[in-house]
């Protein structure tokens, strides 16, 4: 295909975040509104063509583009295979609920808030599609300046803080990648993942390689101890600031575990298993733990968050069919269900301007819409068949007890714990006494929220119900890597042998 | 002799033109428009003669002067950068009563000063165009002479520059006494790593050069010159002799000192180090945004001269794309100063900037620009700069360097994000004047469209640069 749709793609969100930028102030910026909302959505759409237009039986890349950049040496190439297009589709689908929360939430400077999100989805779609190492870094750094800007011009009260911790942590993660990028650069002559594919990466430096890879997506996915960063940017960025960040942004470090760690250092891959295995381990039952003990909602869903990317993790590296494709299945269904559960906790502050536990209580009686929704995706969280929770946590787990008994036995406890929270934060929440008298004058849920969080529980439940399309989507690909990891696996044995 | 005269053109019409504008300054009354005007025609029409001579390499007088693709190109740069800066600062000038006549035309002789030290092939020639510059910035930083900081940080600079000179002119000679010439190429020929003196003549040098870029630990005098002296000519000090600094520095490792490269890498490496360190740490806890370019500068010049430790072609290179595109930044940056005018006067603190996003959001958006991409945060040009640099690096294997840079630009993010946060974060208290300079707008804007676009095109500085070494 000659028509570049993939940088149609990547950009057409940056090109009417300038129309946005050019565009004169009105009354409640209707203009700005209508234009982002309607670009997001024909990203959408065309993402949605990208999807329909796929060669799934086929594990190569496929809209390749390809235009010399640096020097003629560092190509602009992108392409798609069935895991980056889950990945893409997802961003394309989250953006446009967001601006759609946008028009309720955000009061103040609406026009620069349209922009920073539409110039971040530029880069998030860029991230996915990337298939050269210099422009997957410069998408992932890129992405950085408007989320830093989200949380920190249209935050709560520590939005300074928040800011400052999520870039400085993740550019200290990401640094150390590009010294990565930029001597397997020097090693094998070129960037381009295609080709590092084939050349394989001399055993020797994988694993310091491998480390700075892992320093970045750690940071970004995130895994314990470096998750701090992320309760404090959840719970002072605003509503749609926290959706993109739990949807998407925390999507690309396990979308980098599967397209550089794994296929580019295989040998160090399977050596670092045991610390991946250790880290994750301890990110699903101690931040389980300490999601328990939280007061503030969207700190408990945060820690959650880093709960379920422990099993992503576990999942990625068992290198079984199902713990890999489990684990995208569960990226998928996180981005989902954490967007949404972020939207409801931005449904309630929009109105009561607390995101306490112990302020509400009772909800159910006067908000009967939004708490059958809040129960539906808080039951899709912590698991409950029938629902995309509870596919992507099975798949990983029965990923790993091919692998290693106790790792699956000790990820199993993080499954009732978030149960335990799940329930009580919805026990708290809706159920119980009312506790605060201003509850009693609230509204109930108003078109917009209904659309946004129903569209968001159908596809959780349909495709709890109905997994084919997704699987069938990634299928080719998993096999694909997995059959290349063990290749080169057996290949260096094979030399080591001789 | 009459050919050697026409490659001498660049410098000829600028001297002439000098003497000239000099005359119709002194002869006509409120000559300063005029003469600026006349400035930038001047600036304008050098450029064009630079670009129009071809880019052989010849010699002349006997072999004291040389003209290659090198020098033009640096020649070039300096001319533009003059241009915008001297554009950009005259509305400021004409505020700050400081729009004497003699102002452009000093600017003009230091250009002067400057483009007999890149062609110079000799070091008599070198050290006279040194001498020519420092002269004038000498005045430059002075100029503002009824103002107690100006002409203090006019005489601090004197005094610590001299000094420099001085070390410098030593050990031009002890070169001269060791080596049996003054001539680069036959120093080149003659020394050897058995030759003790030539080294310790060397570092005699080095530390001359390393003062006039203000590399660590020869920066002291930065942040107070830069603090003092008038913003117009902080811009300038900021970008015109650093330029002129690095491209020395790797002229005299390409040609002097080529032969006794080990040496001198181990000692620019550690200035590089040292730069990329204190210029990170020290920004951190100034007020003043001039103070705090001034670090931040230091901090650049470390990663500049990162390129330069290499101590090959494709370093070498990565320097000069990396200055070049400082350039573009820092000329930008300093633009921003001139619109920060509240009352008549103008704000330089870091708190003056607070919640500007609100009344004036086009000058915080291209600050917000320019800040990210000193910071070195992609797609903007500054994260090309600091890649092409870590790559030639990473190519020669110094691992250490490279990822000692790389952490310290985390740190200088922190203080370059801190305006970013002063600007967006907080709360409005400022409304600054509405000004109208058209100047200094356009050079903003210019600024942050090269930097914003560069991620399309980022191998045309590449092509160019290649360009300067092929002949050798």
């Amino acid at each position: 295909m000659n028509f570049p749709i993939l940088s149609t793609l990547i950009f057409l969100p940056m090109v009417s975040a300038l129309f946005i930028f050019l565009s004169k102030e009105q009354k409640n910026n209707s203009s700005a509104t209508y234009i982002s909302l309607f670009s997001s959505i024909a990203t959408f759409v065309l993402s949605l063509f990208v999807w329909y237009s796929l060669d799934l039986s086929s594990p190569e890349f496929q809209f390749i583009e390809e235009k010399s950049w640096v020097n003629d040496y560092i190509k602009f190439k992108l392409g798609v295979d069935g895991i980056s297009i889950l990945f893409i589709v997802l961003t394309t689908l989250i953006t446009p609920i967001c601006i759609i929360s946008c028009i309720n939430s955000v009061k103040e400077r609406i026009k620069e808030f349209l922009i920073a999100i539409l110039i971040l989805e530029t880069f998030m779609i860029g991230v996915f599609c990337s298939l050269d190492l210099v422009i997957f870094y410069l998408f992932f750094e890129a992405g950085l300046i408007p989320m830093f800007l989200i949380i920190g011009v249209w935050g709560g009260p520590k939005r300074v803080y928040s800011a400052f911790k999520f870039f400085l942590f993740t550019l200290l993660g990401s640094v150390l990648m590009l010294v990565a990028i930029i001597v397997i650069y020097w090693l094998t002559g070129t960037t381009d993942i295609t080709q590092i594919y084939e050349i394989k990466i001399p055993k020797e430096y994988q694993n310091l390689l491998w480390l700075a890879f892992f320093s970045s997506f750690a940071v970004k996915t995130p895994m314990w101890p470096v998750h701090t960063w992320l309760p404090d940017a959840h719970v002072e960025a605003p509503t749609a600031g926290s959706v993109i960040l739990a949807a998407i942004l925390l999507k690309m470090a396990g979308y980098g575990f599967l397209r550089f760690s794994i296929p580019l250092f295989p040998v160090a891959s399977e050596f670092f298993t045991p610390l991946i295995y250790t880290l994750s381990i301890i990110a699903i039952i101690y931040t389980s733990l300490v999601a328990l003990m939280q007061e503030d909602m969207k700190k408990l869903i945060a820690y959650s968050s880093v709960a379920h990317m422990g099993y992503v993790t576990l999942g990625i590296f068992t290198f079984t069919k199902q713990g890999v494709e489990g684990s995208i299945f569960q990226m998928i269904s996180h981005g989902l269900i954490s967007a949404a559960l972020f939207l409801c906790v931005g449904v309630v502050y929009d109105r009561l301007h607390s995101r306490l536990i112990s302020s509400y209580g009772g909800l159910v009686n006067y908000l009967p819409k939004y708490s059958f929704l809040f129960v539906v995706f808080a039951l899709a969280a912590l698991g409950l068949p029938g629902t995309t929770g509870f596919l992507g946590e099975f798949l990983v787990l029965t990923g790993s007890f091919q692998k290693n008994y106790i790792v699956a036995m000790l990820a199993t406890i993080g499954v009732i714990l978030g149960a335990g929270y799940m329930l009580w934060l919805t026990k708290r929440v809706i159920f119980g006494e009312i506790t605060n008298e201003k509850i009693k004058n609230f509204k109930d849920t108003n078109k917009l929220e209904i659309f946004m969080l129903t569209t968001l529980a159908s596809l959780v439940i349909f495709f709890g119900f109905y997994p084919a399309p997704l699987i069938e989507t990634l299928d080719v690909s998993v096999n694909n890597l997995l059959m290349n990891y063990e290749q080169s696996l057996n290949n260096i044995k094979v030399v080591s042998n001789d | 002799m009459i050919n050697n005269l026409n490659i001498l053109l660049p410098e000829i019409f600028l001297t002439l033109s000098i003497f000239t504008i000099l005359m119709i300054g002194v002869f006509t009354k409120k000559s300063f428009n005029l003469v600026f005007n006349l400035t930038s025609f001047i600036i304008i029409i050098s450029i064009i003669i630079i670009l129009n001579v071809s880019d052989k390499t010849v010699k002349i007088f006997l072999d004291s002067f040389i003209r290659d693709s090198f020098s033009n190109f640096f020649k070039i740069l300096i001319l533009i950068a003059s241009l915008f800066v001297l554009n950009s600062s005259k509305n400021f000038i004409i505020d700050r009563n400081i729009n004497k006549f003699e102002y452009p035309i000093i600017v003009l002789i230091s250009i002067l000063g400057m483009f007999f030290m890149l062609s110079s092939n000799d070091l008599i020639l070198f050290y006279l165009g040194l001498e020519l510059q420092s002269l004038s910035l000498y005045i430059l930083a002075s100029i503002d002479r009824d103002n107690l900081k100006s002409s203090e940080s006019g005489i601090k600079y004197f005094i610590l520059s001299a000094l420099s000179s001085g070390l410098l002119l030593y050990g031009c000679s002890l070169l001269y006494g060791f080596t049996g010439s003054t001539n680069f190429d036959l120093i080149s020929n003659s020394l050897n790593k058995e030759n003790t003196g030539a080294i310790f003549a060397m570092v005699f040098i080095l530390v001359g050069l390393a003062f006039k870029i203000s590399a660590v630990p020869f920066h002291m005098w930065t942040p107070d010159v830069y603090e003092g002296a008038p913003t117009s000519i902080t811009s300038f000090f900021a970008v015109v002799p650093k330029v002129t600094g690095l491209a020395l520095f790797i002229k005299f490792m390409f040609i002097p000192f080529s032969s006794i490269l080990l040496e001198w890498q181990s000692i620019i490496i550690f200035i590089s180090i040292a730069s990329m360190i204190l210029g990170a740490l020290a920004a951190i806890v100034q007020k003043n945004v001039k103070r705090l370019l001034a670090y931040s500068s230091i901090g650049h010049i470390g990663y500049a001269l990162a390129g330069v430790a290499t101590g090959v072609v494709s370093g070498y290179e990565s320097s000069i794309i990396y200055i070049t595109i400082y350039v573009v930044m820092n000329v930008g940056a300093f633009s921003c100063l001139y619109l920060m005018k509240k009352d008549g006067k103008y704000r330089e603190n870091i708190s003056d900037l607070s919640g500007i996003s609100k009344k004036h959001p086009l000058l915080s958006i291209s600050l917000l620009i320019i800040l990210f991409s000193l910071a070195g945060i992609p797609p903007l040009g500054g994260f090309f700069a600091k890649f092409y640099v870590f790559s030639s690096v990473l190519e020669q294997k110094m691992y250490a360097l490279a990822i000692i840079g790389l952490l310290t630009t985390v740190i200088s993010a922190f203080y370059y994000l801190r305006i970013i946060k002063t600007m967006y974060f907080d709360d409005s208290i400022i409304t600054y004047d509405v000004v109208k300079n058209k100047l200094a707008q356009t050079t903003i804007l210019i600024s942050c469209s090269v930097l914003i676009t560069f991620f399309l095109y980022p191998s045309v500085l590449n092509k160019l640069v290649n360009s300067l070494f092929a002949g050798q």
